[in-house]
Parts: structure tokens; C-alpha cells; sequence
């Protein structure tokens, strides 16, 4: 039992709270949410430790043993996923105050922040699969408030589109529910583990854990993904950002749980589905992502190849993969907000996010110029960088249980990334000014903001020995499940 | 019973998918309504229908699952939620794009 457990989401749900009712003092909300940010890591960092320290933490709410109550379980993926999630978030706010423009803070910008938060960790924590629907649903409809706040015709227009797809995704996510409650008579993820194990996973239970990957695949974007690219350009970056970074992490997170913990005993099956879903999705967003000119959906479809790439890790599921899964996941949500923001700072230098009509940036913006080209090294995988340890594992992982030419798609994808990266590099940064002059922007403090993520993404890279001290003990509990089972039931 | 409500949770999926393709907003709004109350009749008769008494202790010797009523009512819930959000951005959409058809709603960027 530890309380602490619930604070991750009892903090930012207070905060959201809070902030309904300072509406029209905008500095006071910021710093609410900025103090929140803060209260947040700290809480996270105190839970890693604890893990670390005395293994699997679980709360159970109201003392109901399970699998009768609710239950919140913090194992170091799940904590990890937070603490990644809070250092993230909290950037994307500090990026937001000078950015997202007074009229959407006025609209409830930074409430809207906070619920979506809510729902982010509270999907991390939970032990229940219904609970993940509920807290599925809270971020969600967070996000559609983010992405249609401010109300022009682009932003409704996809709104609509993003609405449909995850009302429909999200029916399915109660029929796929429904049906798991009819086949095994429990919602308590380590009990149905139990059971899913007793009863041998047959053709129904199949079937269950496909409609599951569906559903969770339209969230994460994992070969499912047509809706993304659109609905993701509409809002403005630091919503972007926030997307981007932690979204389709939730539905990654909820795959792997669910295919680590619950439909364990028949991996040859339900791992060639991921496996060859996550060969498309790589193929397909690198299509992409060297297709498009303008930046918003260049770094869309980056998104797209890295959900691919976590994906092909779980499919390759050796005790290696799983570590470099973690590793990678959590390298990916840092590089990735870095990714949009800086994505962001050069839209609003450029004033445009058409690519041809860029040019010359570096002479004044160079700082910008040299974050991105360091992101870049970073997201493509260059030692010492964080990218590099956590596709090194994979593919070793991978390259174990000869899966040759998922490797080989792995890496290529590699490729497509610098590519349409350094597409944007190069038209941005070099090559001759545009004839209408830009006045210059001031981006100091984005750049303050990005210059500390970017610090991280370094760190993370020269430090993957300490990092990799915590994300092998989480790959340890994705690898044998029976570990969570135990710390959940124990009694 | 239980084929009873099978056949009705077909027929709402029916129409609601029925509805979904088609090129209104207000009828999409209508049809992923549709949609989700037949999910709710499916969680419902998943558990199997009218096995025993209400779940209060000490009144019978057989309940009725009382979990599935829980899950119910919190899927209606978040489906309110989210159909009223639709229907104001259903309303906000036709107000500033000037249409209410899916087709419509051209390609234009700010």
C-alpha cells in the first residue's frame, strides 16, 4: 500500500479545478500550473525512487483486496512513463506561456492542459482495465477541448474527424470489454492475467485480444494511423507538442501492457499481428514523412515511424527488446516534445510552415538551427545521443529471434527520419532568405525552454548507463509478468 | 432473453454505423449515439440477464452481477459527455463553415 500512488492525478485534477475560477487572471494561472508542474516531478521522482527501493508499489482504494476493488499499481514502467510524462508536460507548459496567445488562455487553455494530464497518468497507473477506458476517455475528451479551443475552420474542421475516429474506436473499447468480462469474469488486470492463463487463450480469447489491438492501435496510431496527420496539424505547437510526446505513448503504453501481462500465452499469434502491423506503420509513416512540405505534418509522420518502431520491439519480445522498448519509449516522448517545439519556434520565425518558402534561417536563428540538427542526430539513433541505446537493444533483441527483415525496416526507417529531418534542416536553416522580410522574432524564452529539454535528450544519451540501471528493472516485470501478478494479489 | 437483446444490440449497430457514413454531421452526431447505447446493451447482456436479486446483503441467496450496472453507468456517463461536446462542435461547425455536410468543408488553410 502506498498513498502516494494516487497523487499523480489527484494533483493536476486539483489544479484544473482551481483554475476554473481564476478565468481572467492569466499570470496566476500560469503560475498554478507551473507550481503544479513542478509539485509533479518531484512526486514522480520520489515514486521511481520507491520502486526502485521496494519493488511493485500498489494501492488499493478504500482497502478492497482485489480482485474485488479498484487498484492502482505503480510498477518502474508504469512510474517511469510518468516521470517522463510530468518532465515533458512541464516543458510544454513553460513553452506555452509565450506562445498559444492570450485568447486560448482566457478559453480555459491551461484547465483543459491539466484534465489531459489527469488522464495521461492516471492511464500509466491503473491496475484495472475499465479504469484505463474511464482514464482513456478523460484525456481524450481533454484533447478535443485543446484541439477545437481557439475555433478556426482547419481546427473544426478536424476536430470533427479526430471525434468520430475515437468515439468509435472508444465503442469498441467497451464491446472488447464487454466481451473479456463475458469470457473470463474479471476486469482486475493481474487476476485476468490468472485467468487468461487458466483458461489457455483459445480462439475467443484471440479474438479479444485482436479487437484490444485494435482498438488500442487507432489510439497510438499503429498502422491505423490515417486519421493522425490531419487532426494532429490543426492545433497550435505547444498543443502539438503535447499530442505528439504523450497521446500516442498512452496507447503504446496500453499495447504493451496489455500484450506483456494479459494475452501472454499464445505470443507466436497475437506478435505476428503487431510484429507486421509495426512493419507498415514504419514503411507507411516514412512514406510519409519524406513526402509532405509543410512542418507540422513532416514531424506528424514522425511520430507515426517511431510508434512503429516501439511496436516492432514488443513483437520482437526478448528480454533485450523489452528493455530497449522502455528505453526508447522514454527517449521518445523527450525527443519528440523537443521535436514540436522546435517545429514550433521555426513556424513562428518563418511565419509560415510551408518549407519552400523558408530559407537562410541560421543566420538568425542559429541556436535554433543547432537544436535542431542535435534533435535530429538524437531522434535518427548517433551515439551518444539518447536514441541510440534504445534501438541498439531492439535490434539486437530483434536480430535474436531472427526477425531479419523487421531489423532491416527498423533501420531504414532510421534513414527516412534524417531524410525528412534534414529536408527541413536544410530548406529552413540554409539556402537563401526569403524576398518578404520577417521582422525578427524574439524566442528566447522558447529557446530557454528547448535548450533544457535539449539538455536532457543529451544526458539521457552520455547517462543510458544510469538510466538503463531503472528501465531494466521495468523490462524485467514486462518479461515475466508474474512478478506484477504477485504484487497485485498478494495477501 | 438474451437473443432478444443480441438482435437489438444488431439492429442499433446497424443503424448507427448506417447513420455514421452518412454525410450530415447532426446524422453522424445521432449515429455514434446510437452506437454506444448498443454497447451498452452488449456489456449488459454479457453479463448474462436476471440471475437473482438486487445486490444487497442478507436479502437472497442469489445476486445479480452488480458490476456490469457499475460499468454502465459510468460508459453512459462519459457517452453523454462526449455527444453533447459533439453536438456544440456540430453547432460551432455550422455556424462558421456555413454547412452541416461532411463534403462540404473544403481544404483551406489559415
Amino acid at each position: 500500500m502506498s498513498n502516494l500512488l494516487v497523487l499523480p492525478i489527484l494533483i493536476p485534477l486539483c489544479t484544473a479545478v482551481i483554475l476554473i475560477f481564476f478565468k481572467e487572471k492569466i499570470r496566476l494561472q500560469r503560475g498554478i500550473s507551473a507550481f503544479s508542474g513542478v509539485l509533479n516531478i518531484l512526486i514522480a521522482g520520489i515514486l521511481v525512487a520507491r520502486v526502485h527501493a521496494g519493488g511493485i508499489q500498489t494501492l488499493q482504494m478504500g482497502g478492497w483486496a482485489p480482485p474485488y476493488g479498484i487498484v492502482f499499481v505503480g510498477d518502474m514502467f508504469a512510474v517511469l512513463l510518468v516521470t517522463m510524462a510530468s518532465v515533458v508536460s512541464f516543458a510544454i507548459l513553460l513553452y506555452s506561456f509565450h506562445s498559444i496567445g492570450e485568447k486560448r488562455e482566457r478559453f480555459y487553455y491551461y484547465t483543459f492542459f491539466q484534465f489531459l494530464l489527469v488522464g495521461v497518468y492516471g492511464s500509466f497507473l491503473t491496475g484495472d482495465i475499465f479504469n484505463l477506458f474511464v482514464f482513456f476517455e478523460v484525456m481524450l475528451i481533454s484533447s478535443y477541448a485543446l484541439i477545437s479551443i481557439g475555433g478556426t475552420r482547419l481546427q473544426l474542421r478536424e476536430t470533427s474527424k479526430y471525434l468520430l475516429i475515437n468515439i468509435v474506436s472508444s465503442t469498441l473499447f467497451v464491446a472488447a470489454v464487454a466481451y473479456l468480462y463475458a469470457a473470463v469474469g474479471t476486469l482486475n488486470m493481474a487476476h485476468l492475467s490468472q485467468r487468461i492463463s487458466e483458461a489457455g487463450q483459445g480462439g475467443v480469447l484471440n479474438v479479444i485480444a485482436v479487437l484490444f489491438l485494435i482498438v488500442f492501435s487507432l489510439k497510438a496510431g499503429l498502422f491505423l494511423f490515417f486519421w493522425l496527420p490531419g487532426s494532429y496539424s490543426a492545433p497550435p505547437a505547444a498543443v502539438r507538442a503535447l499530442f505528439g510526446a504523450l497521446l500516442t505513448k498512452v496507447g503504446l503504453y496500453a499495447i504493451i501492457r496489455t500484450f506483456t501481462l494479459l494475452f501472454v500465452n499464445d505470443l507466436g499469434f497475437t506478435q505476428s499481428w503487431i510484429a507486421w502491423m509495426a512493419a507498415v506503420t514504419m514503411i507507411l509513416g516514412g512514406l510519409g514523412a519524406v513526402a509532405y512540405k509543410d512542418i507540422p505534418r513532416i514531424l506528424n509522420y514522425n511520430v507515426i515511424i517511431s510508434v512503429g518502431f516501439v511496436a516492432f520491439g514488443l513483437a520482437a519480445g526478448t528480454r533485450d527488446a523489452l528493455d530497449g522498448t522502455v528505453f526508447y519509449l522514454l527517449h521518445d516522448m523527450l525527443a519528440k516534445g523537443l521535436m514540436f517545439i522546435l517545429g514550433g519556434m521555426i513556424i513562428s520565425a518563418a511565419g509560415t510552415d510551408r518549407l519552400n518558402s523558408m530559407g537562410g534561417m541560421i543566420k538568425k536563428y542559429p541556436l535554433i538551427g543547432w537544436m535542431f540538427f542535435i534533435l535530429t542526430l538524437a531522434l535518427v539513433g548517433i551515439p551518444p545521443l539518447s536514441g541510440f541505446a534504445g534501438k541498439v537493444l531492439i535490434i539486437r533483441g530483434a536480430l535474436d529471434t531472427g526477425m531479419l527483415t523487421l531489423s532491416l525496416i527498423g533501420l531504414g526507417s532510421s534513414f527516412l527520419v534524417l531524410y525528412s529531418l534534414i529536408k527541413v534542416f536544410r530548406q529552413a536553416f540554409w539556402g537563401n532568405e526569403p524576398e518578404n522580410d520577417q521582422p525578427q522574432v524574439n524566442l528566447k524564452w522558447a529557446s530557454a525552454v528547448a535548450g533544457g529539454l535539449l539538455v536532457l535528450v543529451i544526458a539521457m544519451g552520455i547517462g543510458a548507463e544510469f538510466v538503463f540501471t531503472y528501465v531494466s528493472q521495468a523490462g524485467e516485470v514486462l518479461a515475466s509478468p508474474v512478478q506484477y501478478i504477485e504484487a497485485v494479489m498478494k495477501e | 432473453m438474451e437473443l432478444v437483446m443480441a438482435v437489438a444490440v444488431g439492429i442499433l449497430f446497424t443503424i448507427g454505423v448506417y447513420l455514421i457514413l452518412s454525410k450530415s454531421l447532426l446524422r453522424i452526431v445521432l449515429g455514434t449515439s446510437l452506437l454506444t447505447h448498443g454497447v451498452h446493451l452488449l456489456l449488459m447482456t454479457m453479463a448474462g440477464l436476471k440471475k437473482g436479486s438486487a445486490p444487497v446483503l442478507g436479502k437472497s441467496d442469489s445476486y445479480v452481477d452488480p458490476l456490469p450496472q457499475a460499468l454502465i453507468l459510468t460508459s453512459i456517463v462519459i457517452s453523454f459527455g462526449v455527444t453533447a461536446f459533439y453536438f456544440v462542435l456540430a453547432y460551432r461547425s455550422y455556424q462558421a463553415l456555413g454547412t452541416d455536410e461532411i463534403d462540404s468543408i473544403k481544404e483551406d488553410k489559415e
